[in-house]
């Protein structure tokens, strides 16, 4: 348990990210914080491609042009991945925050509940 | 030869779509034209390039000269052939139902050919990560499309389907990463051989697939994952709603079909049968509660989006009982699916323009009045509940004829018990509009519009021809269903082979 700790713990701060994500966007009664919940969520999965990445005394994995110099390296292919994943993120974010002032506009709320008794009063 | 032309599938509705932008800023009526011009090429090419697929067997390529697994490889065999050809020819046809009633100029049509770029995305990707990036371009441009009703109710919808969307991509990517650490490869080909080798028993791989499982499955929509989609197809423009039901979820039954068979092979469910009577257990649920849901809705689009969750369940069932039989009836449900369900939602698009009647009960007399529009809606439904020689049935045969192959009798009992349910809600809705006494909203329509100052007397053209063409195609399809048994047979005889 103490090894898995010291040497795996960014796979637990992974687990704790998912899980606060995961509770928010559960929990809150806000759009707003629904949605950072969705953006806390999604940056655990893009930590754990990282961590998956890295590898100890691994170097950047870039190759000068006076050859390779041998050892190990960071695989590039995560970081990549997560890049584009981040790209996907900003995007729905963007989204979802427009459709949050739609809600405003239309109800006047953001908030779950209080939405919930404006339309029953419709 | 042909394989060059692959990428062009993608590229072409990316470029429409910014093409669509660019027109939008200098004519009113430059998005629209862009839309059909676009959805025409792509059609002709997908039907190029898929029948090459079909009877030539599959075309891949490397996208940029990178070749796989290191780079992105772009692969049409005979199944993502019939859903490229589906997606193309369903977003051509039902532009004609968007141009009809028009939700709004440029950003719809930009937003609607992204969908078209997302979907076929999905259906040519021959690598796990390309998949997760267009099931986000195609999650993108739904939730904006649902929202495009301009009411604040559709925007409250689209931002759960956002949220629901969301996580189950995220999910799926979790599962990616699993395979991804387990074999360092993303290549779907190169990844069925990797996991092989990385054991299936492995706690990577196991996780990796309940992740990518449960993330489509979300997408999909089945019970008890489906929450998001009633809303969401409930409050979407009509148009839209045709569009959605008719795709999206079907282009995500098709990626769990391909992920399951081409990434995770038959052997993966041999070495771990519990994971197969899972996803059994899982579809067997959703087509019953999703039947009993549909019985219990009195608005005719929430019934028809929760027979969705029923039907969808049915082709997953077929997808994880795995024999030919079964395999075939999930492709050929699919593909029935989507026309019978896109055609019903132009047909409750019509009626909604024609007499404001949105309600099971507010259909009543409705065929009386417009005998055309009622008889091709009611083949459709007809065509749902199964009844030969409609596409309805042949899939619903295959997949029970899989099932009683394979050994699991209870599929088979489950299937007969959901056509029943599906016979009562569409029964009802047939027996309101045939039999029943006018309603008030349909006698008003009669009466020349009293109640509304600009409903049209007549259902528009082009709304009738789709509702009679999805009509006339759902019973044509069960009739050439065994020529496309044969045409696919290669193709599933390669996915089922150990």
């Amino acid at each position: 348990m103490i090894e898995l700790l010291t040497t795996k713990y960014t796979y637990l701060a992974v687990v704790i990210l998912l899980a606060i994500g995961a509770y928010v966007m559960i929990e809150s009664d806000n759009f707003v914080k629904k949605i950072i919940g969705m953006n806390v969520f999604q940056t655990g999965i893009f930590v754990f491609f990282i961590s998956a990445a890295f590898r100890t005394g691994g170097r950047s994995p870039v190759v000068s042009s006076g050859g390779s110099g041998g050892g190990s390296f960071v695989s590039p292919l995560p970081h990549v991945l997560i890049l584009t994943a981040i790209v996907v993120g900003v995007s729905l974010t963007a989204v979802a925050l427009g459709l949050v002032v739609r809600i405003y506009e239309s109800y006047g709320t953001v908030n779950e509940d209080t939405l919930r008794e404006v339309r029953a009063n419709e | 030869m042909s394989d060059a032309f692959l990428p062009l599938l993608v590229a072409i509705p990316l470029f429409g779509a910014l093409l669509a932008v660019a027109t939008g800023l200098v004519t009113v009526r430059g998005p629209a034209l862009v839309a059909w011009v676009t959805l025409a090429v792509q059609t002709l090419l997908a039907a190029w390039l898929g029948t090459t697929a079909l009877t030539e067997g599959p075309l891949s390529v490397g996208v940029g000269g990178f070749v796989a697994p290191y780079g992105i490889e772009l692969v049409v065999d005979g199944l993502s052939a019939v859903v490229l050809v589906l997606v193309a020819v369903v977003s051509l046809a039902a532009l004609a139902f968007v141009s009809e009633d028009d939700p709004g100029g440029t950003a719809f049509y930009t937003e609607y050919l992204l969908l078209a770029t997302g979907l076929s995305g999905m259906a040519v990707t021959g690598d796990v990560f390309n998949l997760y990036v267009f099931l986000e371009i195609t999650g993108l441009a739904t939730y904006a499309l649902v929202a495009s009703a301009g009411t604040g109710r559709s925007a409250v919808s689209a931002l759960k389907y956002l949220l629901f969307g969301t996580v189950a991509a995220s999910l799926y990517l979790l599962g990616v990463g699993y395979a991804l650490v387990a074999t360092g490869t993303l290549n779907m080909a190169d990844l069925s051989t990797e996991l092989a080798r990385a054991g299936y028993g492995s706690p990577l791989v196991l996780a990796s697939f309940g992740f990518i499982v449960v993330g489509l499955a979300t997408k999909t929509a089945l019970f008890p994952l489906h929450t998001w989609q009633p809303d969401a197809y409930g409050d979407a423009p009509d148009s839209v709603s045709a569009v959605i039901a008719a795709l999206v979820s079907t282009v995500a039954a098709y990626a769990l079909l391909r992920l399951v068979y081409t990434v995770y092979t038959p052997a993966f469910f041999e070495a771990v049968p519990v994971a197969r009577d899972a996803l059994i257990a899982f579809a067997a649920v959703s087509i019953v509660v999703g039947s009993v849901l549909a019985v219990a809705q009195s608005e005719v689009k929430r019934m028809l989006a929760y027979s969705s969750v029923s039907q969808y369940g049915l082709v997953v069932v077929g997808i994880a009982i795995g024999t030919p039989a079964a395999v075939f009836g999930a492709v050929v449900h699919l593909l029935g699916h989507a026309i019978m369900k896109g055609g019903l939602f132009v047909a409750a698009g019509a009626v909604a323009d024609l007499t404001g009647a949105r309600t099971v009960e507010e259909y009543a007399g409705l065929a009386d009045r417009f005998p055309v529009l009622g008889g091709a809606s009611a083949v459709l439904m007809l065509a749902m509940v199964g009844v030969p020689p409609a596409v309805g049935f042949a899939g619903k045969w295959y997949i029970a004829l899989g099932a009683v192959r394979a050994g699991t009798w209870p599929v088979a009992v489950v299937i007969f018990a959901s056509t029943l349910l599906t016979l009562a809600y569409f029964a009802l809705l047939v027996e309101r509009m045939f039999v029943a006494p006018a309603s008030a909203s349909v006698r008003a329509a009669t009466d020349g519009g009293s109640d509304g100052p600009d409903r049209p007397s007549e259902p528009s053209r082009r709304a009738l021809a789709l509702v009679v063409g999805a009509a006339v195609v759902a019973v044509a399809l069960g009739v050439v269903v065994t020529d496309l048994g044969t045409a696919l047979e290669p193709t599933i005889d390669t996915l089922l082979s150990p």
